[in-house]
């Protein structure tokens, strides 16, 4: 009872002075939703920095507060673009040589998982065949492939390439093999009483049903390509957000180290996200991202 | 009588299963008539219209079209799906277009094809939503872009498999009506699957009853002899109606009933 004579008391001002009102209060109410998005993961933010400076401002705290880490790593959060050549050199630049490997090993892997994907939905005897092969070599942890592939190819940089195409090729195969299999009947029941056949079936049917497969195979992909190259850059050197971390270890700079995790998780995200969208667009809104 | 549509002695026995669905199954449809199957689920009346639909085989028999023994599916005999079946990456012109540029670009022009298409949208009175996608529309309206794809096809016989089973009432009723308009302006012949007796009465020429499966056959032939157009609301208090009605749900409940229920 008092929701319902209330209501009536709350809206009444607002339709008194319409006029006034009236082009503000579209604009409020379209804030308010992203306000409601932002403001709860900035709160829970705020509380773990205040967590974190707190566990960690005691005399035996093995890692620095965030304190500590603005005050050391200030030069490398502000200024990401610095080049003093070498190994010295912003995470602008680490993160950039990360992502080019990344961008080629990815690509690589996505052209020849979709391909053979298409080919193991479609085509029983290659699905029998190459099948438990893949099964068995998609449980290989990113990092055994990198003696090997470091022994054939004798640089570190294709080998790095090779070890993010190799992680990432399998989720991409499965799902596209998946995408393909997964045709609904339904579709094909259309496609049969139109006569669509052969490679127009292949085109206006198989493949758009399986986009959506076949971008979920790509989403694993980059996830995995990200965490195999930090691994793989650890082992290599050079230049790259992987080495960059496992230096900042070694030289015992634990604030720098903390800074260029925060920027590999955000790149991470956003390499995901990136991924996602690209689905949407080009399945046309049909693939849950 | 004339044999458009001939399905003769049609046997359909699925692989593994010792009794056949249907057995010998004998029909003569004439050009421009309505024939509605109703029958119990699972009684194998869409299992008959996937083999006139050519997209299962017939274990014995046959069926025939103007003279020429079907042999597997074609825009000839153009099917509504059950669950309409539209392709989601597609708008609802683009399903349609689809279907016109895959059957008709022998005969068509580009230009043509596309007034074409927009000619069967507007049938169905779907125009304003053309550049929508499935997702974006109601079941109803689906439904009737499933309706304007397989008349697009410029089809002998439209095959409706229990088009309007996933609608309410009023939507159906209202889909009811413009199948009905549409099989007065083209003389299209159909040959609809339903579960619905209102419905079979209402649109049908005849009404073609099945008994339960598995081994159906058909069980009895109504022929519903009111005359067209036909107007609901008239036709409720029909004595006509009402003795076709009545006929039907007879067969259904009394002579054959389900034994799934019966069991129950």
């Amino acid at each position: 009872m008092t929701m319902l004579a209330r209501k009536p008391a709350v809206t009444a001002p607002a339709a008194l002075s319409a006029p006034a009102s009236f082009a503000a209060l579209p604009r409020a109410s379209r804030l308010r939703p992203i306000l409601a998005q932002v403001i709860p993961p900035l709160l829970v933010v705020l509380a773990l920095v205040a967590l974190w400076e707190f566990a960690t401002s005691g005399p035996g705290a093995t890692l620095p507060p965030p304190s500590k880490v603005w005050a050391d790593a200030r030069d490398l959060i502000t200024d990401p673009f610095f080049d003093n050549g070498g190994l010295d050199k912003g995470l602008f630049w680490h993160l950039l040589a990360s992502l080019q490997r990344v961008a080629l090993g990815f690509a690589l892997a996505a052209l020849a998982g979709i391909l053979v994907g298409l080919l193991i939905g479609t085509s029983d005897f290659a699905m029998r065949g190459l099948d438990p092969i893949f099964q068995v070599l998609r449980t290989v942890p990113p990092l055994a492939w990198l003696p090997l592939s470091l022994a054939a190819f004798r640089e570190a940089q294709p080998s790095a390439i090779f070890v993010i195409f190799i992680t990432s090729i399998w989720p991409i195969i499965i799902n596209t093999a998946v995408g393909v299999r997964n045709v609904p009947q339904d579709y094909r029941n259309v496609a049969a009483v139109i006569r669509l056949r052969g490679p127009a079936f292949f085109w206006k049917i198989v493949l758009p049903a399986a986009a959506p497969y076949i971008f979920t195979g790509l989403k694993i992909g980059i996830g995995l390509s990200w965490l195999a190259i930090i691994a793989a850059e650890m082992l290599i050197g050079g230049v790259g957000i992987g080495f960059f971390i496992w230096d900042a270890w070694n030289s015992s700079n634990l604030s720098d180290l903390i800074v260029a995790l925060t920027y590999v998780g955000l790149v991470g995200f956003a390499l995901d996200r990136i991924v996602a969208l690209a689905g949407r667009f080009a399945t046309r809104g049909t693939s849950a991202s | 009588m004339d044999r458009f549509l001939d399905i003769s002695q049609l046997s359909v026995a699925f692989p593994k299963a010792p009794i056949p669905v249907l057995r010998e199954i004998d029909l003569q449809i004439a050009r421009g008539e309505y024939v509605s199957v109703i029958g119990h689920s699972g009684c194998g009346k869409s299992t008959l219209l996937n083999v006139i639909a050519g997209l299962l085989p017939a274990t014995a028999g046959g069926v025939v079209l103007e003279g020429r023994e079907i042999e597997g599916p074609g825009p000839d005999r153009a099917v509504v799906f059950q669950n309409h079946s539209l392709l989601p990456w597609l708008t609802c012109y683009e399903n349609v277009r689809l279907a016109a540029d895959q059957t008709l670009s022998k005969t068509m022009s580009r230009a043509e094809r596309h007034a074409w298409v927009l000619e069967n949208l507007a049938l169905v009175r779907m125009t304003h939503a053309k550049d929508k996608r499935p997702s974006e529309i109601s079941g109803g309206m689906k439904q009737r872009i499933g309706i304007a794809r397989a008349l697009s096809m410029k089809p002998k016989v439209l095959l409706l498999d229990e088009p309007f089973g996933a609608l309410d009432a009023l939507t159906r009723a209202h889909l009811q009506d413009q199948v009905m308009e549409i099989h007065a302006s083209h003389g299209t012949t159909v040959v609809m699957i339903t579960h619905d007796v209102d419905e079979a009465v209402l649109l049908s020429d005849r009404i073609v009853m099945l008994t339960n499966g598995p081994n159906a056959r058909i069980g009895e032939i109504l022929e519903v002899d009111l005359p067209r157009p036909r107007d609901r609301l008239a036709l409720a208090a029909d004595p006509r109606f009402v003795a076709a009605r009545t006929a039907v749900l007879e067969f259904l409940h009394a002579r054959h009933a389900n034994p799934a229920l019966a069991a129950a």
